[in-house]
């Protein structure tokens, strides 16, 4: 199978700001995020990155999406490296979090065309993936409403859905079922899925096992800013549940406090 | 790519226009403007119009001040020696607004006063009561009666008798010092009020909102950000100071009441139009990439509306700098100072004194100060301290 995504010691250290030491009580005036972080993708599976609150998904996922950039380290996507050709990267991928936000005082279908104007979809193409990506998720009723109008469930499809408006290959999607009721969620679960059936190549990050059981193909435990584990979901349950294996896992690497 | 730009300058009216709110809160305030400078102008005007409404009341009246009281509109009623406690306690109470005692034979007396003798001349009471605006009015307006009066009767000569025409200021130059005077600091307000009204919004807010990130991951260039958010903002803001300006040209005769009724903005031909749309576009593009890169710098729409205040008070203050000074500046290297520039160039449009290559400087650097704007704007863009600091 064909590595499509290849993470190559990804580092990140933020300077904490004044405000943000007195925020979290902390003297440190650095923090490493991430930390010589190293695994691999493959074309048409779903990749899990578990990990606690602060573990440095995000940050990982914001430089796989060149929106910031690592201290050092790279990663190609699909032969494209985030730090010298962020552009193609980013028509390569579609980026998603539950902290990405649309634009209330759109509808589904101005919000639509505005994305695909940004990734130069021609017209014909756009009304074609409009009408079959609207009417998958039921947003079709709603393309004329407001965004500010529609449900919490009902926007995070939306944005889903304007997120891969360039049909990509690969997609990277941060925390994808926060927030979202089980009924949501497993519409979104679901597209995932069906995503995968079609050759695409799925990066998640979360902290939910279950979610991880139900979808993903393969995991990589991140803990501190480091992969401290990354396999087939398979091998590293290993027949326990994934959730007592991560707590084996978490008492080996930082220690006690669990 | 230039059609980036186009993307995000048409999604950025789009949102603008879209949304009723935002749009009467830039339009508003020309429509403001007008209703509020037609109101004062009226409310002046009745503060220093004649008294026709006033009552006064006069005790021993002679027929010449009766003669002249009536030609200049003023009713008066004849009251009796007998009253003037009652009558003085009623302009206490603000019944009566004003008590005038003449002496008696008052006509005879004046005439027979000597200048010279240094008797004590015959003496005219005025009461009134300055607590009422009426009262206080038509005791000026009656006052100035009397005093001509006294001078007509001493005529020894006479000032601007005639039919008018000695000031011979031409109605352009009357018309370009007031405006002159006026415009530079309104202009500078009315534009940067509007930019300061949508520019945090369109910039600080799709950052506090997380909308920015969901854009930046796109192949759109940080640069097309930039340039379609400033020139949409641009739009707008020429749309807002238009309406601005619209209403204060439309209600500044009102406001000035009769010392302006030649005033006309027609004086001004296509040049002064011309010159004047350069010297608001260049000035518009710089206030609106100031505002901008604020915005940028904020992390919350409040934030960047606090930081717009301290820009807000410069523009002021430049702007007033243009109500004195007597005319626009002729030294060429003072146009190399973005907005003062502007300023001085506005001051010399209306006045018909504008320096051509003032203009041309003018347009230059505060083009070129966009331009770096524009710049580190994008470079702000760019930075994911800016984008997600914390
Ligand atoms: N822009 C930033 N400035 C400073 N520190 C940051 C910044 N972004 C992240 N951090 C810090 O880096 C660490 C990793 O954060 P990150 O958001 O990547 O974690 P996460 O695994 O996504 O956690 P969560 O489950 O809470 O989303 C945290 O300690 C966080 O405080
Ligand atoms: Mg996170």
């Amino acid at each position: 199978m064909k590595e499509i995504l290849q993470v190559q010691g990804l580092t990140k250290t933020f300077r904490l700001s004044a405000r943000q030491q007195r925020l979290e009580r902390t003297g440190e005036k650095v923090r490493r995020a991430v930390d010589g972080l190293r695994f691999s993708a493959y074309e048409g599976e779903i990749f899990g990155l578990l990990g606690p609150n602060g573990a440095g998904k995000t940050t990982t996922l914001r430089m796989l999406s060149t929106l910031i950039r690592p201290d050092s380290g790279d990663a190609l996507i699909d032969g494209a490296s985030v730090v010298r050709q962020p552009e193609q990267v980013r028509s390569r991928i579609g980026f998603l979090t539950s902290e990405l936000k649309l634009e209330e005082c759109f509808t589904p279908d101005y919000l639509f065309d505005f994305f695909s104007d940004l990734h130069g979809v021609d017209r014909q193409r756009r009304e074609q993936r409009k009408e079959e990506l609207f009417t998958r998720f039921g947003i079709d009723r709603y393309a004329q409403v407001k965004a500010a109008s529609l449900s919490t469930g009902m926007k995070q499809k939306v944005s889903l859905v304007v997120s891969i408006v360039h049909d990509p290959d690969i997609i990277i999607f941060d925390e994808p079922t926060n927030g979202l009721d089980v009924l949501t969620a497993k519409v979104v679960t679901d597209f995932l899925r069906q995503l995968r059936d079609q050759g695409k190549t799925i990066v998640v990050s979360t902290h939910i096992f279950s979610l991880i059981e139900k979808i993903c193909d393969r995991v990589g435990v991140i803990i501190n800013g480091r992969m401290v584990l990354c396999d087939a979901l398979d091998r590293v349950t290993a027949g326990e549940s994934l959730e007592d294996r991560f707590f084996e896992i978490y008492r080996e690497t930082a220690g006690d406090g669990v | 790519m230039k059609s980036g730009i186009l993307t995000i300058m048409k999604k950025e009216l789009a949102r603008f226009f879209g949304d009723k709110r935002t749009v009467a809160g830039v339009l508003l305030p020309g429509v403001l403007i007008y209703v509020l400078y037609s109101f004062m102008g009226t409310a002046m005007g009745s503060v220093f119009g004649v008294a026709e409404d006033a009552s006064i009341q006069a005790v021993r009246l002679p027929q010449s001040i009766a003669a002249a009281a009536d030609s200049a509109g003023m009713a008066l009623t004849e009251g009796s020696e007998a009253d003037l406690p009652a009558a003085k306690a009623l302009v206490t109470e603000q019944e009566l607004d004003l008590l005038v005692v003449f002496p008696e034979a008052f006509d005879q007396a004046v005439a027979d006063y000597n200048v010279a003798s240094g008797e004590p001349a015959p003496l005219v009471e005025v009461y009134y009561n300055s607590v009422s605006t009426t009262s206080q009015s038509a005791y000026m307006t009656f006052t100035g009666l009397l005093d001509s009066y006294e001078s007509l009767l001493a005529n020894k000569f006479d000032v601007n008798a005639g039919e008018g025409g000695y000031d011979l200021a031409t109605a352009e130059d009357s018309t370009g010092a007031f405006f002159a005077m006026m415009m530079p600091m309104l202009l500078m307000i009315f534009l940067y009020s509007g930019c300061s009204a949508v520019a945090p919004e369109s910039i600080a807010g799709e950052k506090e909102r997380g909308t920015i990130a969901t854009m930046l991951v796109t192949p759109i260039r940080r640069s097309d950000i930039a340039v379609g958010k400033i020139l949409a903002l641009a739009v707008i803001t020429v749309l807002s100071g238009a309406s601005s300006a619209l209403g204060t040209i439309l209600a500044l005769p009102k406001l000035m009441g009769g010392a302006a009724g030649e005033m006309d903005a027609a004086i001004y031909g296509i040049r002064e139009y011309l010159l004047l749309a350069a010297v608001i576009l260049s000035t518009v593009l710089l206030l609106v990439t100031l505002v901008a890169l604020l915005s940028a710098f904020a992390r919350t729409v409040k934030e960047a509306q606090s930081y717009a205040v301290p820009l807000m008070i410069l523009v002021m203050v430049l702007g007033i700098t243009g109500m004195f000074g007597g005319g626009a500046s002729q030294n060429l290297a003072m146009y190399a100072i973005p907005l003062y520039n502007s300023v001085q160039c506005i001051v010399g449009i209306f006045s018909f004194s504008v320096l051509g290559s003032g203009v041309a400087v003018t347009a230059a650097v505060n083009g070129a100060a966009t331009l770096l704007g524009v710049f580190i704007l994008t470079r702000m863009f760019n930075s994911e301290k800016i984008i997600f600091g914390r």
